[in-house]
């Protein structure tokens, strides 16, 4: 039951994130919008994972390794997303930022 | 070929992992090494890259089948598998000889003189141009789709910051713009992985090949996966990161972007319809991509006769260009039982792919020394360029050659296997689109030509810059191709998983 109640959560968070990515101008807030979207597909995958556990064990260990990996990856380009936000609006200022 | 395809280690199975292994170890041990260090590195690189290319392309081409390299002895669905085919290799010799060209290319603009200060942004460019090529080769090698969602990350990561290296507004706003498309699609993509691992229980392409079947789970994940590959493939509807991003970037950067980055991501989803789900019944779905892939070339090259600057010219060529890729997909859907014609259908696609690597990264690196040379890049002014600038207008030409389909010419030969399949598919509105497309290219092409080739004071004197010999080299290999005789092409048929299950509904 859990697992269906997490891959509901993990369905509404994409479609929150999804809204937000295509519908938001503001390039922060899409950001936030695709780090949702990343959310609740790694609630899906946790979901998957749960439902595949075999005999004994609480959870299939791939997706939750995919999950791992994903935010890692999630992570590094928010990071890209944010650093690329921070140095546009610095020239936005006018400021010229060293190099 | 047709037999049941298995997933065994085969001899040569480590040149794949090779492949990938030295330009990312390069760019790690580049980042330290500095920006001297970097370049010295990457030119030295080039030529193992081009070794390990070639010896998996005679190797595929000798055994006729795929390499294949289970990453700890661990066979899927428990391991990871490195999966070399025949597209793989024809792709990877083409990463290797742009990334080379481009490498010797940019040593002008990102070199670093003896005796001068190090800039970040040489360094920069040479780690980023080692990270891109990892990441193209672990596109066109991995097996298993979650590799792939990283390798696609990782190529999107190196391609992003390639855009924005001189840190303009405009670059930047370029850079974050495609970041959006890029995350997008790969947040989608990565559902579709979900979806897909929750159906079948692996991720490995040769098992999925095999255990898909028309379920929604399957067709609702294909088709996330599909939007979100077409968004870094930049197919009509999705394509506009592109051109502000491939005109910003400095010429050499726009070389690799347009010519390859673009390329892994349809790689991918030529696997995806013809690997994942071969046996699938998509004749619709097949339709609809062509049609967004007509509408590309069709509505593409009229905004690339309508630019008043050639950058954006070559790039809006590109948007035009990746359209004639997804025609292939309703003629190989249409083919599948027929193996001749699916492999003319295929073919046409991967020498589409091909031709256009070489010919668009000639193009983009003529037009950065016309930039250059002359100080600007409206196309109204370049009057008297021809003087000035025979060699980069020469490889414009040729380059537009192979674009508009002339023959003889690489993308002659590809234009004309989708053109004959179209009308073998019976699906001749295809056939249609490939010509008026060809004669759109040709009014852009000669649009530039005109203007240069007539009498004005756009020449500079003094002597060409000789790194147009390079752009003129790769012009001439994608003229070139036009020449190989057909059975060469026999390499980008090893490994088709789409012949294991032919005909199969």
């Amino acid at each position: 039951m859990s697992a269906t109640l997490y891959g509901l959560l993990g369905a509404a968070l994409v479609g929150i994130g999804l809204f937000g990515l295509l519908a938001r101008p503001s390039p922060l807030l899409r950001i936030l919008a695709f780090n949702l979207l990343g959310g609740g597909v790694f609630l899906v995958f946790g979901a998957v994972a749960r439902r595949g556990a075999g005999a004994g064990f609480p959870g299939d260990p791939v997706p939750q390794a995919i999950i791992l990996t994903g935010i890692v990856v999630a992570f590094a380009a928010t990071t890209l997303a944010v650093m690329l936000l921070l140095r546009l609006s610095a020239e936005g200022e006018g400021r010229s930022d060293p190099p | 070929m047709t037999a049941a395809v298995t997933l065994a280690p085969t001899p040569w199975g480590m040149l794949p992992v090779l492949a990938v292994v030295l330009p990312v170890a390069g760019m790690v041990a580049a980042l330290p090494l500095g920006a001297r260090g970097a370049e010295r590195l990457t030119l030295a690189l080039v030529p193992f890259g081009l070794l390990i290319a070639l010896g998996m392309a005679a190797a595929t081409y000798a055994s006729g089948a795929p390499l294949v390299h289970l990453l700890g002895h661990w066979a899927p669905p428990l391991g990871l598998a490195f999966r070399a085919d025949g597209l793989s290799a024809a792709m990877m010799l083409t990463a290797a000889i742009v990334i080379g060209a481009v490498a010797l290319f940019a040593r002008a603009g990102f070199g670093t003189p003896a005796g001068a200060p190090e800039r970040r942004e040489a360094l920069s460019f040479w780690a980023l141009l080692l990270a891109l090529w990892g990441g193209i080769n672990l596109v066109l090698v991995a097996d298993d789709l979650f590799t792939l969602y990283v390798a696609l990350e990782l190529l999107s990561f190196a391609a992003v910051p390639l855009v924005c290296l001189d840190g303009g507004r405009a670059t930047l706003e370029a850079a974050l713009r495609y970041l959006m498309f890029a995350l997008l699609g790969s947040v989608l993509y990565l559902l579709g992985v979900a979806l897909l691992y929750g159906a079948y229980g692996t991720l490995d392409i040769v098992l999925l090949s095999e255990r898909t079947r028309a379920i929604p789970a399957t067709i609702v994940a294909v088709a996330l996966m599909t939007a979100g590959l077409l968004a870094k493939t930049a197919l009509l509807p999705l394509h506009l990161w592109l051109p502000p991003a491939h005109s910003g970037a400095p010429a050499a950067a726009s070389a690799v972007l347009s010519a390859l980055v673009v390329k892994g991501s349809f790689v991918l989803l030529v696997r995806l319809w013809f690997g994942v789900m071969p046996g699938l019944p998509v004749p619709a779905a097949a339709q609809i991509l062509a049609g967004l892939g007509a509408a590309a070339i069709i509505l593409g090259s009229a905004a690339a006769l309508a630019q008043a600057r050639l950058k954006l010219l070559v790039a809006y060529s590109t948007v035009a260009q990746i359209g004639y890729l997804f025609l292939m997909f309703p003629l190989l859907a249409a083919a599948l039982g027929t193996p001749e014609d699916a492999a003319r259908a295929w073919t046409g696609g991967v020498l589409q792919a091909v031709s256009h690597a070489f010919a668009k990264a000639a193009m983009f690196l003529a037009v950065g020394l016309m930039a250059k040379g002359l100080g600007h890049d409206r196309i109204a002014d370049l009057a008297g360029a021809g003087r000035a600038m025979p060699l980069c207008l020469l490889t414009f030409g040729l380059a537009g050659l192979s674009l508009m389909g002339v023959p003889p010419s690489g993308g002659f030969a590809a234009k004309w296997l989708l053109l004959t399949s179209a009308i073998e598919a019976g699906q001749w509105w295809w056939a249609l689109v490939i010509l008026g497309g060809g004669l759109l290219t040709g009014a852009y092409v000669y649009r530039v030509l005109a203007t240069a080739l007539t009498a004005g004071p756009g020449g500079a004197t003094g002597r060409e810059d000789s790194r147009a010999w390079i752009a003129l080299g790769l012009a001439l290999i994608s003229v070139a191709l036009g020449f190989l005789p057909l059975g060469a092409f026999g390499l980008v048929q090893i490994g088709r998983l789409d012949l294991a299950v032919g005909g199969v509904p």
